[in-house]
């Protein structure tokens, strides 16, 4: 397949950036959407130009590093996928594609495609942790958890943090991600003690960070490769009003 | 947002409640008007509830707007490079260009609205003129353009409402897992219903039911 991408250059945080087009000859249907990425890249560094730099990692859907919006789309236009599970057979021959960044200012561009993220790492240091030790697993009965409980705190763990639903947000908010990693620990026994705290300082560092405000369009929740649901931040919202009481 | 927007929601409801009064005739319709200026006396002067109510709903408005405003600006200050590609399949936008660029339009409304049936300015029958009489000239098929604004908004002020009610609830921390569903639901009852109602009239005058 031939391809046309047009993609987003920038060599640093400081420079302006552009999007420049590359014509991708030998695609083929099976290669994922970053193996395609990586073809160009070899074209590139034969010819003497700088490869396109892109944030990628684990290539199996898990780690949530490989952040590109895809024809206005976080990871591309399939649901529920990671732009390294998105294959090539979703597009055909001549077709154009649009590969840029996660547009948000927490979010500053490094080079390229890369952003830098520690805006998420920040809001988890505020509080999305437990601070006694819980020692080793405890045996599965010893400390029983409500079946909709457990279901719903692993739904919300499934979050890989890839800063997706940032991406999508016409408000540029990171409510699901927050709201995720809220609902995770303040459903489940361990994370009890310092529930209230917890939403109060991770809100507020959300806050602090320069992400928009919520206004439940779920964009967010329509590109999330995990499928986290907008409850998350239903919950959210009712533990910090409760903590700011 | 949500709870300046509860109050204009809950306002709404008891303005549609009251509209319907002109199913029973210009008796009831201009007593019911004359009521509500009257409500209270002679405990409180006369207009002390009607002018509290008033005061409420101007605070509430002027809250919402600044909400809103505030929002607007923080996602802009969120994003400010955007993006060059236009979104495909997940982004309808709906909620966004609903509740900003149509609330603008619902607030442009309200202002023709007022001067047409609360002051007359704009009105056929004048400011003078009786409740039931304004109503029965402001839709008068001869200024069908209007009615046509007024159906408009009224259907924008429904959608609005479609997102808005259940994002209040949402934003309050009043949704769960399992209640979310239910209270989208409820509130695009609530929104179809409050759009009926305030349709119903200007069709009652356009058909002659009232006249």
């Amino acid at each position: 397949m031939k391809i046309t991408l047009k993609v987003w250059r920038q060599k640093g945080p400081s420079d302006k950036g552009r999007l420049v087009s590359y014509v991708v000859d030998d695609v083929s249907p099976d290669m994922s959407f970053l193996e395609m990425l990586d073809v160009l890249n070899e074209r590139l560094i034969l010819t003497g130009d700088d490869p396109v730099a892109f944030d990628h990692d684990c290539r199996e859907g898990i780690c949530g590093m490989c952040s590109m919006v895809i024809d206005g789309t976080p990871h591309g236009p399939q649901r529920a996928t990671t732009t390294c599970q998105l294959h090539m057979r979703h597009y055909k021959d001549g077709d154009t594609i649009t590969i840029e960044p996660w547009r948000a200012a927490p979010f500053p561009v490094v080079k390229d495609l890369v952003v830098d993220r520690s805006a998420f790492d920040r809001i988890i240091q505020a509080g999305g942790f437990i601070s006694v030790p819980a020692g080793s697993a405890p045996d599965a009965h010893s400390m029983p958890v409500a079946k909709n409980d457990a279901d719903d705190a692993f739904d919300a763990a499934t979050c890989i943090g890839c800063g997706a639903c940032v991406a999508a947000c016409p408000n540029g908010s990171a409510a699901l991600f927050t709201g995720a990693k809220i609902t995770h620990l303040g459903l489940l026994p361990q994370g009890q003690p310092e529930r209230m705290a917890r939403a109060k300082a991770m809100v507020e560092q959300m806050d602090a960070e320069g992400f928009g405000g919520c206004t439940n369009t779920g964009e967010c929740v329509a590109v999330c490769p995990k499928g986290i649901s907008l409850d998350v931040i239903g919950r959210m919202n009712a533990d910090f009003l409760k903590s700011s009481k | 947002m949500a709870v300046t927007g509860a109050i204009l929601v809950l306002y709404l409801v008891a303005h549609m409640l009251g509209n319907l009064k002109i199913f029973l005739g210009a008796g009831a319709f201009n007593a019911y008007a004359e009521w509500l200026r009257t409500v209270g006396e002679p405990a409180v002067p006369g207009r002390t509830v009607l002018t509290l109510t008033e005061i409420v709903l101007t605070v509430a408005v002027v809250l919402h707007i600044w909400s809103a405003v505030a929002l607007a600006r923080r996602a802009g200050k969120a994003r400010p490079v955007k993006y060059a590609a236009r979104p495909k399949a997940h982004a309808s936008r709906y909620a966004t260009h609903i509740m900003r660029y149509g609330g603008l339009t619902i607030a442009l409304f309200v202002v023709w609205h007022l001067l047409d049936l609360t002051f007359g300015v704009v009105n056929p029958a004048g400011g003078a003129a009786a409740p039931y009489d304004r109503v029965v000239e402001s839709f008068d098929l001869s200024r069908w353009y209007v009615t046509l604004f007024y159906f408009v908004a009224v259907i924008m002020v429904g959608l609005h409402l479609r997102h808005g009610i259940w994002s209040a609830f949402q934003t309050l921390g009043m949704t769960t897992h399992r209640t979310r569903g239910r209270i989208r639901v409820a509130s695009a009852l609530l929104s179809a219903v409050l759009v009926l109602g305030f349709l119903s009239v200007p069709v009652a005058v356009m058909i002659g039911v009232v006249k």
